[in-house]
């Protein structure tokens, strides 16, 4: 038994649910006790999504249990079918139907649907939502592309498929426009992207392309391994977040279509963080001490730009996905910290106060233990609540995503001259340490407007 | 006042409820609802020395994590005691796992007087008894801290109902009154703070007293209750908990529920007539509240009269606030749904609505929103997981958990409550943008 206010993840079913939430033509009939429809309002409310998610929850109640809990489930998976006219039905149990053992795969093998139903296997009490995801992912992958043999892929234009965002995903909606873009500029056609707007053809069409591009190692992983072992498919699993990074991938990419690399994407410009960087105002950056925490991708990705594109110090780095804390611990030695796995955000909190940072890069959490802390923050991975899925353009990835980076990371920092003047100046009635910078409004705290 | 009406032609699924002369929908579906542990969201912070220990599964955290939102990080005094593999698997004993989370909590939080074990879906399952761990608890805790029990798991408890069970535990905690004691009042129902000073007034005024609430701010100042003390319902998902101070000895005063003009009125008409309160003096008290409330809700007026409204089942305030809607408001009610109806506790608020009006118990979402489709409502009193997709296809919405949250009871508050359900539309007015 763990004691926890706050989770960095839900349960693997939650995963489940966005993998369906991110597709078209595709149901998910969940055996779930009353009240776990609060799922619903993720999407809702904070993804502020228009439709209702394609799920139909099983809600059974106590005095369900003595009767037939899988009579319910046998009846919601059929009534789902009818109604909603889904190309492909998931079905799976939540934590509490895991406990009474209705076997939600073979009750729906055995009601002979109409359409093909992908059975998962969640295991609530020891995985969690990153977990249900990729699963998911890779079952609905396995089920669709897996029927045929090697297709023949027609040789002359390279063609690649984009797998990993999601429903949910940090940004995603806008990351895929910014990689959309540079995979065209490099004359590669895209093929599919999924799970994000994909409907099971798609997935079937997926062996169909050159190579796979994997943004969202946590998510599409697994189903990107499988692929490549059972089709040879390559893989590109460079995240392109920051500068340097998107030049790795556009070199990576460049590399396995056999195409050249335009001068459009590596001319002068083609971001502005390079040049916000090295100009004279941002000279007071350097060396600032920054904490980073996140999912694995968005975590390594930041201490890179940290440390290489923006002059700060890594003072602290760590992750909750436990899946990658090779990757994470691989960056933290180069950058000389300690790595810190934990999903407890306690853990995390301390290690926040013993690393002194000035700056601290993290989830909604880190966001408030910042705020607590009274020291400046900015969010770089999920989990993320209403206000990280806004209305203005925000990709994370590629150039644009360099751009917004730039501005999201120092904004929250003290402005130079302000910084200089505290200082020189300690008795301002105004200006003091603890009225916090004065560019986020009169007495703010330190944290970003949260 | 009460008004007998004929039974109206049955829906397709009827059952005869021949006590009401009214007939229910009754539907077995999905139901698009919260489980009872959201009401430690308001439960925590109305007692102030309680913390509510949730044990329960990764779900149960997260659920209280996405509803509770931002609140959750200024330290609330709520958590979860995730069961893991190894718990369900008996490698580590459960109850042992128990008493070493609440060792830890209670060294990291000493200033917590009451300790309240939540049962989830997954410890009623896999039947963890926690009240008998409460009890063991308390042993090693008290009088320091006290440990009780009760269950706000989803396949109990819907919502609301989930400080109903506390409620009704907390009452074996209730002093017992003084067999000589004065007739006292209890008023039932976690209510906003500044509810509960205005209610103050008005008994201060009517000459009533002493009068206590029930949840009490503090878990130490638990009102007393005998055979003297009258209780009353501030709320309409506290049913257990009337029952159980009944079998204290406690008398029920029966009332419609405080909201609106009438709603207020009649429950405080209620309790007068009790206290053998003069009319002269309950109108001289309650006029100038009446008179200010009745100004406050006209101001909507324009805005609702003659809209159609449907209500979605959420706390089991539905009953109460179309009683509301329709008869100071002038909407037409199309449909009240309810998670639970408790014809004892809400059947004074149905009598006061026209036959014509639906009244639907318990859920099977899909049918209910083919219904919207076909009754073409003008506004939808629903949850937060099918405001949006309903605002999205052009209707417009009140989500209804802000009911729950926001201070609406009494007479200051009708027109609060009023501009809560006129806002929607009036917002829809004045955008000039999207469908």
């Amino acid at each position: 038994m763990e004691l926890t206010v706050w989770t960095y993840e839900g349960p693997p079913h939650v995963g489940a649910i966005r993998i369906a939430n991110s597709m078209r033509d595709v149901h998910f009939v969940l055996h779930a006790p009353q009240g776990d429809t609060y799922a619903d309002l993720l999407f809702t409310m904070i993804e502020r999504n228009r439709k209702r998610p394609p799920v139909t929850y099983t809600t059974f109640q106590a005095r369900d249990l003595s009767g037939d809990t899988a009579e319910i489930f046998k009846i919601a998976a059929r009534e789902a079918v009818e109604r909603f006219k889904p190309q492909a039905l998931l079905v799976g149990a939540s934590c509490t139907a895991e406990l009474i053992q209705d076997d939600p795969g073979g009750l729906a093998k055995a009601l002979g649907l109409s359409v093909p139903v992908v059975a998962l296997e969640l295991p609530s009490y020891q995985k969690k939502e990153n977990w249900g995801a990729a699963e998911t992912f890779y079952r609905l992958v396995r089920a669709f592309a897996g029927g045929a043999g090697k297709p023949d892929v027609a040789p002359e234009r390279a063609s690649c498929n984009i797998l990993g965002p999601s429903s949910l995903g940090f940004r995603n909606r806008d990351d895929i426009i910014e990689i959309t873009r540079i995979v065209e500029a490099l004359g590669i056609r895209i093929n599919t992207v999924a799970p994000l707007g994909a409907s099971p053809a798609d997935l079937a069409r997926i062996p169909q392309a050159h190579f796979n591009i994997v943004l969202y190692p946590e998510i599409a992983d697994n189903a990107a391994r499988w692929l490549k072992r059972q089709f040879g498919q390559e893989m590109v699993a460079i995240a392109p977040i920051g500068v340097g990074a998107t030049q790795d991938f556009i070199a990576a990419v460049a590399g396995v279509a056999g195409v050249e690399v335009p001068a459009s994407l590596t001319a002068d410009g083609a971001e502005r963080l390079s040049w916000y960087s090295r100009s004279i105002d941002s000279n007071y950056l350097t060396g600032k001490r920054v904490f980073i925490f996140g999912d694995a991708t968005h975590a390594v990705a930041a201490a890179r730009i940290a440390s290489e594109e923006l002059g700060f110090k890594v003072c602290g780095l760590g992750t909750y996905s436990r899946e990658f804390a090779r990757d994470v611990r691989e960056a933290a030695a180069k950058y000389g910290v300690e790595p810190l796995i934990s999903d407890n955000h306690l853990d995390v909190e301390d290690a926040i106060i013993a690393a002194q940072p000035e700056l601290v890069l993290g989830t909604q959490m880190e966001r408030h233990a910042a705020k607590r802390l009274r020291i400046p923050c900015a969010v770089i991975s999920s989990p993320v609540h209403v206000q990280d899925f806004p209305a203005r353009y925000s990709p994370q990835m590629g150039f644009e995503g360099a751009n917004v980076i730039f501005d999201s990371w120092v904004h929250p920092l003290m402005m130079g001259l302000e910084e200089h003047l505290l200082q020189m100046f300690r008795g301002d009635f105004e200006f003091h340490d603890d009225a916090g910078s004065s560019h986020l409004g009169h007495g703010h705290g330190g944290a970003a407007d949260t | 006042m009460t008004v007998v009406y004929s039974a109206p032609v049955p829906a397709q699924t009827c059952a005869p409820e021949t006590a009401e002369r009214r007939d229910v929908l009754k539907q077995r579906g999905q139901h698009e609802v919260f489980c009872g542990l959201t009401s430690i969201m308001w439960l925590h912070r109305k007692m102030q020395d309680a913390f509510f220990l949730i044990v329960g599964s990764r779900t149960c955290a997260h659920l209280m994590q996405s509803a509770a939102g931002v609140m959750i990080f200024a330290e609330p005094r709520f958590a979860t005691a995730i069961i893991d593999e190894r718990d369900l698997a008996g490698m580590a004993d459960m109850n042992e796992e128990l008493d070493k989370v609440v060792e830890r909590l209670l060294t990291r939080r000493p200033d917590i007087k009451l300790l309240v074990l939540v049962g989830s879906c997954p410890s009623e399952v896999i039947k963890l008894d926690l009240p008998r761990a409460a009890n063991r608890l308390n042993g090693a805790h008290s009088p320091a801290c006290r440990v009780m029990a009760y269950s706000g798991s989803g396949i109990e408890t819907t919502f609301t109902q989930g400080e109903d069970n506390f409620l009704a535990a907390l009452v074996a905690d209730m002093p017992a009154e003084a067999a000589d004691a004065a007739a006292s009042l209890v008023v039932v129902g976690a209510l906003g703070d500044v509810v509960e000073d205005q209610m103050m007034r008005v008994f201060t005024g009517l000459g009533i007293g002493p009068v206590r609430f029930l949840p009490s701010r503090s878990s130490t100042t638990l009102p007393p209750v005998g055979p003297n003390t009258r209780f009353i319902l501030a709320q309409p998902w506290v049913g257990a908990c009337a029952q159980a101070l009944e079998r204290r000895g406690a008398q029920r005063i029966s009332a419609p529920f405080p909201l609106g003009e009438e709603g207020s009125t009649a429950w405080y008409r209620a309790i007068a007539g009790s206290f053998g309160v003069a009319e002269a003096r309950f109108d001289a008290i309650t006029a100038p509240g009446r008179d200010r409330a009745r100004r406050a809700v006209e101001r909507y007026r324009p805005v609702l009269e003659g809209k159609s409204v449907f209500l979605f089942p959420d706390s089991q305030l539905e009953p109460s606030l179309a009683r509301f809607l329709s008869r100071e408001l002038a909407t037409s009610i199309v449909e009240i749904g309810t998670p639970y109806l408790n014809r004892e506790v809400v059947g004074a608020e149905l009598a006061m609505l026209p036959e014509s009006v639906r009244v639907s118990e318990g859920q099977d979402v899909d049918k209910q929103i083919d219904r919207v489709e076909s009754d073409n409502p003008d506004l939808i009193i629903c949850g937060m997981g099918l405001g949006n997709p309903f605002e999205a296809q052009g209707r417009s919405t009140k989500w209804s958990i802000e009911f729950v949250f926001t201070p609406i009871q009494g007479y200051e508050q009708a027109g609060d409550l009023a501009e809560l359900i006129a806002r929607p539309l009036m917002r829809r007015s004045l955008l000039k943008v999207g469908a």
